[in-house]
């Protein structure tokens, strides 16, 4: 177990269990305004100090956390589910029409500008959490199909497959039983770099005023509301950007640490 | 592509080197002076303190089987030892210092000026972005303060004097537009671009076929004789340095176990273990007796396959590269056939055809009667199983044994299950030498060899007829290769199997075949009784090939 | 060479033709008649008629979608609905800041990127790589426009070095240019972590090639060997990520101009889609399209540069 794992899951876990805790707790009612204390830095009664509404940040940063790993998580959840049986198809039939249009339907799909595009479905859709997750979801099919096509081709031309093929086993059993299990480390070290860009655009989409929308706490729109405020009370705008960081953070040490852990020659795409 | 030389000129160390033939070394009988060489790598001692001389002009063989630490002593003289290793003692060249003891940077001095050194792969040990003439010039610039222009003269020397003459090679070429045994030319070039005192060989042919192999081995003995240099010859193969080397050492767990002139220790091998290597290399499996040819069990007939290639031009038809030719073949009941052939003759295409992986484009292949193909019938397929030549790569990691070796039964139209399945597990494996017990047990806590006969035992759960050995021991020690080529004998003895044997390997051919074809550029071009076509081999192609091969002298007939 | 070169400009006018397909469907779908929008819920239906008939709106979209293609193939992007004002012109003079931002941003991330990546892998397993390292982890974690806030709150608000957003235009360089370093820094500091660390891992890579052992028995030092070997071969996987990294720039800045209050492409974007100004909406969308088309496609010629393996054929 490696520093890096140990450091990346205790964060990781630490965002999780406030997010969890916010169901049963929170140190302050999340939608109690009391103008009077608003703009206060951190004190005893409010440990990360209060918004311009007089809101306790720890509160709304607590269930911010629900809706940043809830948006990241099922848009993870999208790319794996779809990019990764499409990457595996493609790479079962190398060479064909099928592999041909998976190809370059992820160029085309990366051709676009993802940032441009989530918002413009957004857009379209109307802001929310459920249209932030199918933005960024969408963008997340190809990252998985094309990691999983290009590990799952490498192992198609080694002999233990052409093992399983002599042994009469068709393109979709080998896929499942040799190819899958052969490449589930590297799709666990990119899921989890993925969750992290996922949370990344969540943060994003809410600050343009494109995630979840009020009254839902969202880490983006606390930034976004606080920009105005920086000058008077920047404590306003750097908390929620910690929050960001810190989990974020944890989130690529945790797939660092994994990757070290589980095969260290495993190629994660970033960006 | 840029062919501006951006490289420093002035990085040259030092004047002029004393021209060939004056006297370098006050002890003019020892060049390079090994004693006490001990290398650790992670505090695991690989190396326990070896000593040897090598004499200027003179060859020393290192060999020994893989992990024995040959190549661990050669790197250790380049100095260029893992990150984890370190080695002890002495190690001089000359009546120089102590290289163990020399700073990196003095030591960058003397590689490619006073040693240089040749890799196993020439495929992967140049600069792919770079272009010949320049990586052989940068030997010449790193270490002189030659002007970059008369640098790239004396690298098209250098080249033409491994065989590469600048009017068909010119220095603008890329590693990728040149051959396996032209890569390793440009490989030795660069190594004798500053004609250094030693040359050290790592394994220099073992990657090159039979034929690119002794026209690069002929290089080396040349080159030895004609700039008077000392060359240590790192080899696992005896028969390849048995009439080069003018000493040889067998090492064996890292240490030297038996040094002698060449011909003294062919004749003596006082060492046991140097006896079991030698009968291990032409060890001879014994076969029962060949039977009469009954009916065929296979025939591959007018085979041909070719593969599209990217186009050349726009516009233009895509170019194809006929792998088989039209190839034919038989393998009778209980035969026992063997495909020799250089690498891209279209062996491992043929196999695969033959395996019903990929379609053909002419001709047909019919196993027991029933058409090969990629969707023949399970029960034809069950009839034809294959033993690949990567005992790493040829199994699943994350399965267990008992999962691996099961796989075929699935085959079957009625596999069996629980018990019955342990039961026809348990018997693969003991037919093969190994215990039931094995069976639980994951692929990586076997040896090499073990793996290979796991392998066998996967290809023998379905009691097929014929097996297809695809290179099936060219990756094993000797010793191992030994084993492996009596168990294959075993099963013709126990299960009149049939196999089609394919070999780059002549030696094992001979060893474990009774008749043998012959293939060249997908085609066969020579067919017949295996001593008779190794013997007195008719077509141009296959005398080449038998004329290439080494060949270990026969203990007793050397004369000193 | 020319066989490479060909077929990528066959797949490039390709993925154009079907991307600006795409592009015209799906802001085709979107709710909400921008006539009706301009003229506000009250609107008589004959006033909308006219509107939609002005803006060429009652023409088939067949025929809507060849006009667009042909416009934009003669550098006519057509008329903005809300503006009534040429689309070339408009994206134009916004692009007069998002290019040069994107540039700059690039250049600044690139500039950051190698020397730290080097000397990572130079350094590798000691101080110097654990420095970068850490340093790049920190840098992959930051958003980009929280950054831009901090950089407003140190510079702008108590340093009072920099403005806190705004663009003067262009009739002071000089001016110009320091009104983008903070937005330019923002965008390109978390991209330098990603690309320092590519190349950390490219060169480590590299290090372990038979080529390089190669070098070193040539008498090369490390540091000769990866400079003169090593870099180029590593070249390949931080082109690509260079590549991405433009269009990432170029279109990621978005945010980056609502921080900065930049009359960028991001901003029109933003006033067109809120305005249902779709023809704008498609314009810019496509224009930003090709631009990553184009990077890659610049991207594919590079690597032949670097790699002579893919000149002769691939």
């Amino acid at each position: 177990m490696s520093r890096t794992l140990i450091t990346g899951a205790l964060l990781t876990a630490l965002v999780l269990a406030a997010a969890l805790l916010s169901y049963v707790w929170t140190p302050a009612d999340p939608e109690a305004m009391t103008i009077a204390d608003r703009l206060q830095p951190p004190n005893a009664a409010h440990w990360l100090g209060t918004d311009h509404f007089g809101r306790d940040i720890l509160t709304l940063l607590m269930i911010g956390a629900r809706t940043s790993i809830a948006v990241a998580l099922v848009a993870v959840g999208i790319g794996i589910a779809l990019g990764v049986p499409l990457g595996l198809a493609a790479a079962a039939r190398h060479s064909s029409l099928l592999d041909e249009v998976i190809s370059r339907g992820n160029d085309l799909v990366f051709a676009f500008p993802s940032l441009v595009i989530a918002i413009l479905i957004t857009a379209i859709l109307g802001p929310g959490a459920l249209n932030a997750i199918l933005a960024i979801g969408i963008f997340n099919i190809p990252v998985f199909a094309r990691l999983t096509r290009g590990a799952a081709l490498g192992l198609w031309s080694r002999e233990f497959i052409l093992a399983a093929r002599v042994a009469g086993k068709g393109r979709a059993r080998i896929s499942a039983e040799h190819i899958l299990p052969n490449i589930a480390n590297l799709l666990i070290v990119q899921g989890t770099i993925q969750f992290s860009l996922g949370i990344l655009a969540e943060a994003g989409l809410s600050y343009v005023g494109l995630g979840a929308q009020p009254p839902t706490p969202s880490w983006g729109r606390m930034l976004a509301e606080a920009q105005t405020m920086v000058a008077l009370a920047p404590h306003v705008a750097i908390i929620p950007g910690l929050a960001i960081v810190f989990t974020v953070l944890g989130l690529n040490l945790l797939g660092d640490g994994l990757r070290d852990t589980l095969d260290p020659r495993l190629k994660v795409q970033r960006l | 592509m840029t062919s501006s030389d951006t490289a420093h000129s002035s990085r040259g160390r030092g004047g002029q080197r004393p021209p060939h033939g004056s006297e370098r070394a006050s002890d003019p009988t020892t060049l390079l002076r090994a004693r006490d060489l001990k290398v650790t790598i992670a505090d695991h001692p690989v190396i326990h303190g070896i000593s040897f001389d090598i004499a200027p002009g003179e060859i020393l063989a290192l060999t020994g089987e893989s992990g024995s630490g040959k190549s661990m002593t050669a790197l250790a003289v380049m100095g260029l030892l893992p990150d984890r290793a370190n080695a002890t003692g002495s190690l001089t060249i000359g009546d120089g210092e102590n290289l163990l003891a020399l700073p990196e940077k003095k030591l960058c001095t003397l590689r490619g000026r006073e040693m240089g050194m040749i890799f196993q792969e020439p495929m992967t040990a140049l600069n792919p972005v770079q272009t010949i003439g320049r990586q052989v010039s940068e030997t010449i610039r790193i270490h002189t303060a030659v002007p970059a222009r008369e640098a790239e003269i004396r690298a098209a020397e250098m080249l033409a004097r491994v065989g590469l003459p600048p009017d068909r090679f010119p220095l603008s070429r890329y590693p990728h537009e040149l051959s396996g045994g032209q890569r390793q030319r440009v490989g030795i070039a660069m190594a004798i671009a500053l004609r250094p005192r030693l040359l050290i060989a790592d394994e220099p042919t073992t990657a090159l076929d039979v034929t690119t192999q002794a026209q690069i081995l002929d290089l080396l003995k040349s080159l030895v004789a004609e700039e008077g240099m000392s060359l240590l010859m790192i080899t696992h193969d005896l028969a390849v340095v048995s009439d080069m080397a003018d000493r040889i050492a067998v090492m064996n767990k890292g240490e030297i176990v038996e040094e002698a002139p060449a011909a003294q220790l062919f004749r003596e091998m006082r060492h046991p273990y140097t006896r079991t290597l030698f009968e291990a290399s032409q060890h001879r499996a014994d076969l029962p007796p060949e039977q009469p040819r009954t009916e065929p069990l296979l025939k591959v007939e007018g085979a041909r396959r070719a593969y599209a290639l990217p186009r050349t031009r726009p516009f233009t038809a895509r170019p194809t590269f006929e792998a088989l030719k039209g190839v034919d073949l038989t393998l009778h009941r209980g035969e026992r056939l063997g495909l020799v052939g250089e690498s891209g003759c279209g062996k491992s295409t043929l196999t695969r055809a033959i395996l019903g992986l990929e379609p053909l484009q002419g001709g047909t292949i019919t196993a027991f009667g029933q058409q090969v193909s990629p969707d023949m019938p399970a029960a034809t397929r069950a009839g034809l199983q294959v033993v690949f030549q990567d005992p790493y790569g040829s199994f699943n990691p994350r399965h267990r044994v008992r999962r691996l070796i099961a796989e075929p039964l699935h085959l079957l139209s009625d596999p069996p299950q629980g018990r019955a399945r342990d039961e026809a597990v348990a018997e693969a494996l003991t037919a093969v030498g190994l215990s039931p017990d094995d069976a639980d047990r994951h692929i990586h806590a076997f040896s090499g060899g073990q793996r290979q006969r796991i392998a066998i035992a996967r290809a023998l759960i379905l009691r097929p007829e014929v097996i297809l050995f695809d290179e099936a021991v060219s990756a094993l020690d000797v010793r191992v290769r030994a084993q492996i080529l009596d168990l294959i004998a075993d099963l013709s003895r126990d299960y009149g199997l049939a196999w089609l044997f394919i070999s780059h390997d002549l030696t094992v051919v001979r060893s474990i075949t009774d008749r043998v074809l012959v293939m060249q550029e997908g085609r066969i071009v020579e067919e017949g009784p295996t001593a008779q076509i190794l013997d007195a081999p008719t077509h141009a192609y296959t005398r080449k090939l038998v004329a290439a091969a080494p060949r270990l002298p026969e203990i007793g007939k050397i004369s000193t | 060479m020319l066989a490479y070169l060909t077929r990528r400009l066959t797949s490039l006018i390709l993925s154009l033709a079907v991307a600006s397909l795409e592009i015209f469907l799906v802001v085709e779908v979107a709710p909400g008649d921008p006539a009706r929008f301009m003229l506000g819920i009250n609107a008589r239906p004959d006033t909308v008629a006219a509107l939609r008939a002005e803006l060429g709106l009652d023409v088939p979209r067949v025929e809507r979608y060849l006009a667009w293609v042909g416009g934009m193939l003669t550098g006519d992007f057509g008329t903005s609905y809300t503006y009534r004002a040429p689309v070339t012109e408009m994206i134009a003079d916004r692009l007069w800041v998002s290019l040069p931002l994107a540039l700059y941003a690039l250049a600044l991330s690139t500039v950051l990127a190698f020397p730290a990546g080097l000397l990572a892998a130079a350094k590798r397993g000691r101080a110097g790589d654990y420095g970068v390292m850490a340093g790049t982890q920190l840098g992959i974690a930051i958003p980009n426009f929280w950054f831009a806030m901090l950089l407003v709150l140190l510079f702008a608000i108590n340093l009072g070095w920099f403005s806190a957003g705004g663009f003067p235009g262009w009739e002071n360089p000089a001016l110009a240019i320091k009104s983008l370093t903070l937005p330019a820094v923002a965008l390109a500091l978390p991209q330098a972590a990603i690309l320092a660390r590519v190349l950390r891992s490219a060169l480590i890579e590299i290090t372990g090639e038979d080529f390089m052992r190669t070098a070193r028995a040539k008498g090369l030092t490390r540091g000769q060997a990866l400079w003169r070997h090593g870099l180029r071969n590593a070249l390949i996987p931080v082109l690509t990520i260079l590549g991405l990294q433009f269009s990432f720039l170029l279109a990621g800045a978005i945010i980056i101009e609502q921080v900065f209050f930049l009359p960028g492409l991001g901003r029109l974007i933003f006033q067109s889609i809120s305005q249902r100004d779709l023809i704008v909406v498609e314009s810019v969308v496509m224009l930003l399209v090709f631009a990553v088309i184009m990077v890659n496609f610049l991207t594919d010629l590079a690597y032949a540069i670097v790699d002579p393996r893919l000149r002769r054929r691939a």
